[in-house]
C-alpha cells in the first residue's frame, strides 16, 4: 500500500490572529504596491507624471476650505448609511437596502416640504419631516424584517427589490411634482421661501450634517457595544441556535435591528433632503446604499474605524474628479485607479486572514507573505 | 469565515466591473462649424477665467457638443488652458453648487451649466457670488428671478430639427418610390427624453420638416424618461422599429438610439452631432446647436464688463443653429441641396416652422394659445404666442415653450 499522500502545489489555511502591527503592515504593503500598480499604469496610458496625479487626488479634497466641508459632508453622508446598515450585518442580516430606505427618508421629507409648504410653519414642517423620513426608512426596513422572521425569506433579495420599489416611488412622485412640466425634475423646493430647510450653522452649510453624523456615530458605537441589545445582536450574529439556547428572541431581535437600520437610513434621507440638497431625485442617494456595505465590511462593522473606510472611499471619489478637471482625463480613468486601490485593499483582508503554503520538494511547507 | 471570503471576493468582482464598465462608445468628434464671422477682440480676454459644469461627459453626444464648442471658444479668443476649467459628471444636486462654488474659488469669473436640471444650483450659486456671471444653457428662470448675474441661454434649435426633418422626408419620398414601402406606411419614429416643452418642440419641428416634403408621414413618439440611458434609448428605438417605423430620430443623449439603427439598418436623423463614424450605412444628418457664438459672446461680454442680457437665443444667422455634413451613403440623393434651399427661406423669413396653417390640434387650426413661458411652477400659460398666425417659438424666452400634441404624431406612452 502506498501511504504517501499527495500535496497540492498551493494550500491556503487559515491563520491564527495576526498581532495588529502585522495585519497593519500587510495592509499599508497593499496599499503602496496599489500606488506603484496604478503609477505604472498613469504612465504608460496617458503619460502624466503619476506623483502630480496623486498630489491632485490629494488636492481634491484639501485644496481648499471649501473642499475640505464638501469631504466632511460627503463623509458624513457615506459613513450615516454605513452605520445604519452595520446593526444588521453584524447579525448577519444582509441588508443591502440601504439605498432604498434612504430614498424613503428623502421622499417622506420631500414630501412633507411640499404638501406641508402652504398649511404650517416652518419650524413645525421640519419636525413632521424628521418624523415622516424616520418613520419611512424604519418602515423600509422593517418589511423585508417581519417577512424574515415570518416566513424565512431571504432578506438579500428582499432588501435589494425594495430598493427599486423606492426608486420607481420616487421616480413617480417627481413627475407629480415635477417643474416645469413634462421636464421630469423637481428643482430646488421652496427656493425662495426656504420652508422645510434645515437651518444653517454660521456660515458653514453641512456643519448641522457633520455634527448629527458625529453624534450618531458616537451613540452607534456604545449601542453596539455596551448595550444588552447589541450585545443580544452579535449574540444572533454568531449563532442563531445559541441565541435561541439562551433565550434570546430571534425573531424580535432582527425586527427591531432592522427597523433601527432602516430608520438610520432615513435619517439619512432627511438630511440629503432637508439639509444638503433640498430636491428629490431618484438618483439622490448615488449609490451610498451599496458603498456603504463595503465602507461597514471593510471596518469590520466598528463605528470608530468605519469614520476611516468611508473617508478611504470619498477622498478617492473626489480625487477623480479632481483629476479629470486638472488633466483633462476622462473620469473613467480615475474611477480605474480607484478600483485598482481598492482590489489591493479588500485582497489584503485575504492575506491577513488566510496564508498560502507552497509545496517544497522537500515536504517542508513555509508560510509565504505576500 | 467563507462568507466573509466569499463577500470580499464578490466586492472585488463588483468594483473591478464598475472600473471597467464606462467604455461606451465614443460619438465622433467633429469639426466646430462655420463661426469666423463673429468679432472678435481677441486680446480682451487675457485675465479671464471661465468655469464649465457638465452633467456627463464625452460619451454623451450632448454633453460632447458642448465640451467641443468650450475648446472651439477657447481657441478661437486664444484663452489658454488655465483660463477654462471643465467640470464633468456634475449632477443636478447640490453637487453643481460645490462645483460652482469650486469654480469661482479657483478665479472663475464666468460659470457656464449646461443641463437643464442644473438651474436651481446654479441659481443659488448665482445668489452667494454676485461678483461672478452664471449662464444657465437651455434653463427659463432667468427673466423671471431678475439677478443682474444670472443668464440663460437657447437657440432656435427648432429651426435645425426642420431642416433634419426635410432630409427624412426626402429619405422617405426615396423608400416609397423605390418601392420598399408604400405612401402610407411612412412611419417615423422617435425617441424621446421627457415630454417637456424642449422635447416636443423638436420632434414637432422635426415632423414638421418631414412632412413639408412627404404628407403622408407619420410619427410615433416614446419617452425613456432619462437625458442619458444607453441601454433605455436602444431598447426604445427597437421598440419603434418593430412597431414599423421605417426612420428613427432621437433627443435623448447616448449612442442608444443611432446604434439601435445601424443594426437594424434603418436610416437615422441624429441630434448633438455626427454619428457617422459609429452608424456609418443609416447616420443621414444631425442638427445640433453650436453653442461656440454664445461663449464667445458671453466670454467677451465679461471681459469688456459688458451685461450678458438675461436670455440670448442662438438662431441660424448667428451660426448656433447648424446642420452636419450630409452622408451620402444613407441620404437621398439631392438631400444637401434641398436642405441648403429651405434654409434660405427660413433665413429670410418667408418659411415659418410653426405656421399654424400647416398643422393641427384635435382636427383643429390654432388661432390663440397661452404658453407657460414664465414658468413659476403653476403650470399655467399665461403669454399668447399666437401672431400672424405664427407660433412664435424661442421669442419670449429662449428655452422652448412649444408643448402642443398635434395631429399626426402618436405618443406611445400616453
Amino acid at each position: 500500500m502506498n501511504k504517501k499522500t499527495k500535496t497540492p502545489l498551493i494550500h491556503i489555511t487559515k491563520r491564527d490572529a495576526l498581532p495588529w502591527y502585522k495585519s497593519w503592515g500587510i495592509r499599508a504593503a497593499a496599499i503602496l504596491l496599489a500606488l506603484i500598480v496604478c503609477s505604472v499604469i498613469t504612465t504608460t496610458m496617458t503619460g502624466e507624471n503619476p506623483l502630480q496625479v496623486y498630489a491632485t487626488i490629494f488636492n481634491g479634497s484639501f485644496g481648499s476650505p471649501r473642499k475640505v466641508w464638501v469631504l466632511l459632508q460627503n463623509i458624513a453622508m457615506l459613513l450615516c448609511i454605513a452605520l445604519a446598515v452595520t446593526p444588521a450585518f453584524k447579525m448577519r442580516f444582509w441588508n443591502i437596502g440601504g439605498e432604498g430606505q434612504v430614498l424613503a427618508g428623502a421622499l417622506a421629507a420631500a414630501a412633507c416640504m411640499i404638501c406641508l409648504r402652504d398649511t404650517l410653519p416652518n419650524a413645525l414642517v421640519i419636525v413632521c419631516m424628521c418624523v415622516s423620513s424616520i418613520l419611512a426608512g424604519a418602515l423600509w426596513g422593517f418589511i423585508p424584517a417581519y417577512f424574515k422572521a415570518k416566513y424565512n425569506t431571504n432578506e438579500t433579495l428582499f432588501t435589494l427589490m425594495m430598493n427599486y420599489v423606492a426608486m420607481q416611488l420616487v421616480a413617480y412622485f417627481v413627475i407629480v411634482w415635477e417643474n416645469p412640466k413634462g421636464s421630469g425634475q423637481i428643482g430646488i423646493i421652496n427656493q425662495s421661501t426656504e420652508i422645510g430647510w434645515f437651518p444653517q450653522i454660521g456660515s458653514y452649510k453641512y456643519l448641522l450634517n457633520i455634527l448629527i453624523v458625529a453624534v450618531v456615530t458616537i451613540l452607534m458605537y456604545f449601542y453596539l457595544n455596551y448595550t444588552k441589545h447589541g450585545y443580544e445582536i452579535a449574540v444572533v450574529g454568531e449563532s442563531e441556535r445559541t441565541a435561541r439556547y439562551v433565550g434570546i428572541k430571534v425573531d424580535k431581535v432582527i425586527v427591531r435591528t432592522m427597523i433601527l437600520s432602516g430608520a438610520v437610513c432615513g435619517l439619512c434621507g432627511l438630511l440629503l433632503v432637508g439639509s444638503t440638497n433640498h430636491t428629490l431625485t431618484t438618483s439622490i442617494a448615488d449609490g451610498r446604499g451599496f458603498t456603504a456595505v463595503m465602507v461597514s465590511w471593510l471596518a469590520k462593522f466598528n463605528p470608530i474605524w468605519m469614520i476611516f473606510t468611508s473617508f478611504l472611499l470619498v477622498f478617492l471619489s473626489r480625487g477623480a474628479g479632481e483629476i479629470s478637471t486638472a488633466f483633462g482625463l476622462n473620469q473613467s480613468f480615475s474611477e480605474i485607479l480607484t478600483g485598482i486601490i481598492l482590489f489591493f485593499i479588500i485582497g489584503s483582508e485575504f492575506f491577513i486572514t488566510y496564508k498560502i503554503n507552497f509545496r517544497k520538494s522537500a515536504g517542508k511547507e513555509v508560510a509565504s507573505h505576500v | 469565515m467563507k462568507k466573509l471570503v466569499a463577500l470580499l471576493l464578490a466586492l472585488t468582482l463588483c468594483i473591478g466591473l464598475c472600473a471597467c464598465g464606462a467604455t461606451a462608445e465614443k460619438p465622433a468628434e467633429e469639426n466646430p462649424a462655420t463661426t469666423g464671422e463673429t468679432e472678435t477682440p481677441a486680446t480682451a480676454a487675457k485675465d479671464i477665467k471661465v468655469g464649465f459644469i457638465f452633467l456627463h461627459d464625452e460619451n454623451s453626444t450632448y454633453d460632447l457638443n458642448f465640451i467641443n464648442a468650450a475648446k472651439a471658444a477657447a481657441a478661437e479668443l486664444g484663452l489658454s488652458d488655465d483660463q477654462v476649467m471643465m467640470k464633468t459628471n456634475i449632477a443636478e444636486s447640490q453637487a453643481c453648487y460645490d462645483a460652482a462654488a469650486e469654480l469661482v474659488d479657483a478665479g472663475c469669473d464666468l460659470v457656464i451649466t449646461d443641463s437643464f436640471g442644473h438651474e436651481s444650483f446654479a441659481l443659488a450659486a448665482a445668489k452667494d457670488f454676485p461678483e461672478v456671471q452664471f449662464v444657465s444653457c437651455t434653463g427659463v428662470k432667468a427673466h423671471t428671478e431678475g439677478l443682474s448675474n444670472f443668464h440663460n441661454a437657447f437657440a432656435s434649435i427648432y429651426e435645425g430639427r426642420y431642416l433634419a426633418g426635410v432630409a427624412a422626408g426626402l429619405k422617405l419620398n426615396e423608400m416609397i418610390e423605390n418601392g420598399d414601402i408604400t405612401a402610407e406606411e411612412a412611419k417615423m419614429g422617435y425617441v424621446g427624453a421627457y415630454p417637456y416643452a424642449e422635447v416636443k418642440s423638436g420632434y414637432t419641428s422635426f415632423f414638421l420638416g418631414a412632412r413639408s416634403i412627404c404628407p403622408s408621414v407619420t410619427m410615433e413618439v416614446t419617452f425613456t424618461s432619462s437625458w442619458y440611458d444607453e441601454a433605455l434609448e436602444k431598447e426604445a428605438a427597437n421598440k419603434l422599429i418593430n412597431n414599423g417605423c421605417v426612420l428613427i430620430s432621437q433627443h435623448a443623449d447616448s449612442m442608444g438610439a443611432p446604434t439601435a439603427c445601424e443594426t437594424a439598418g434603418v436610416p437615422n436623423v441624429s441630434y448633438n452631432g455626427s454619428t457617422v463614424a459609429a452608424c456609418p450605412n443609416t447616420f443621414i444628418v444631425s442638427s445640433r446647436i453650436d453653442w461656440t457664438p454664445f461663449f464667445v459672446y458671453a466670454i467677451n461680454c465679461v471681459t469688456a464688463g459688458e451685461d450678458i442680457g438675461y436670455d440670448w437665443t442662438g438662431t441660424l444667422a448667428t451660426g448656433s443653429v447648424v446642420l452636419t455634413d450630409v452622408n451620402e451613403a444613407a441620404a437621398a440623393a439631392g438631400t444637401a441641396d434641398k436642405i441648403a434651399e429651405v434654409m434660405k427661406s427660413l433665413e429670410d423669413g418667408s418659411l415659418k416652422v410653426f405656421d399654424t396653417a400647416t398643422f393641427t390640434v384635435n382636427g383643429e387650426t390654432l388661432t390663440t394659445y397661452l404658453a407657460d413661458v414664465d414658468d413659476l411652477g403653476d403650470y399655467v400659460g399665461e403669454t399668447e404666442v399666437i401672431s400672424d398666425g405664427v407660433f412664435l417659438e424661442s421669442f419670449y424666452r429662449s428655452a422652448p415653450y412649444f408643448d402642443l400634441d398635434i395631429d399626426g404624431i402618436t405618443n406611445l406612452d400616453a
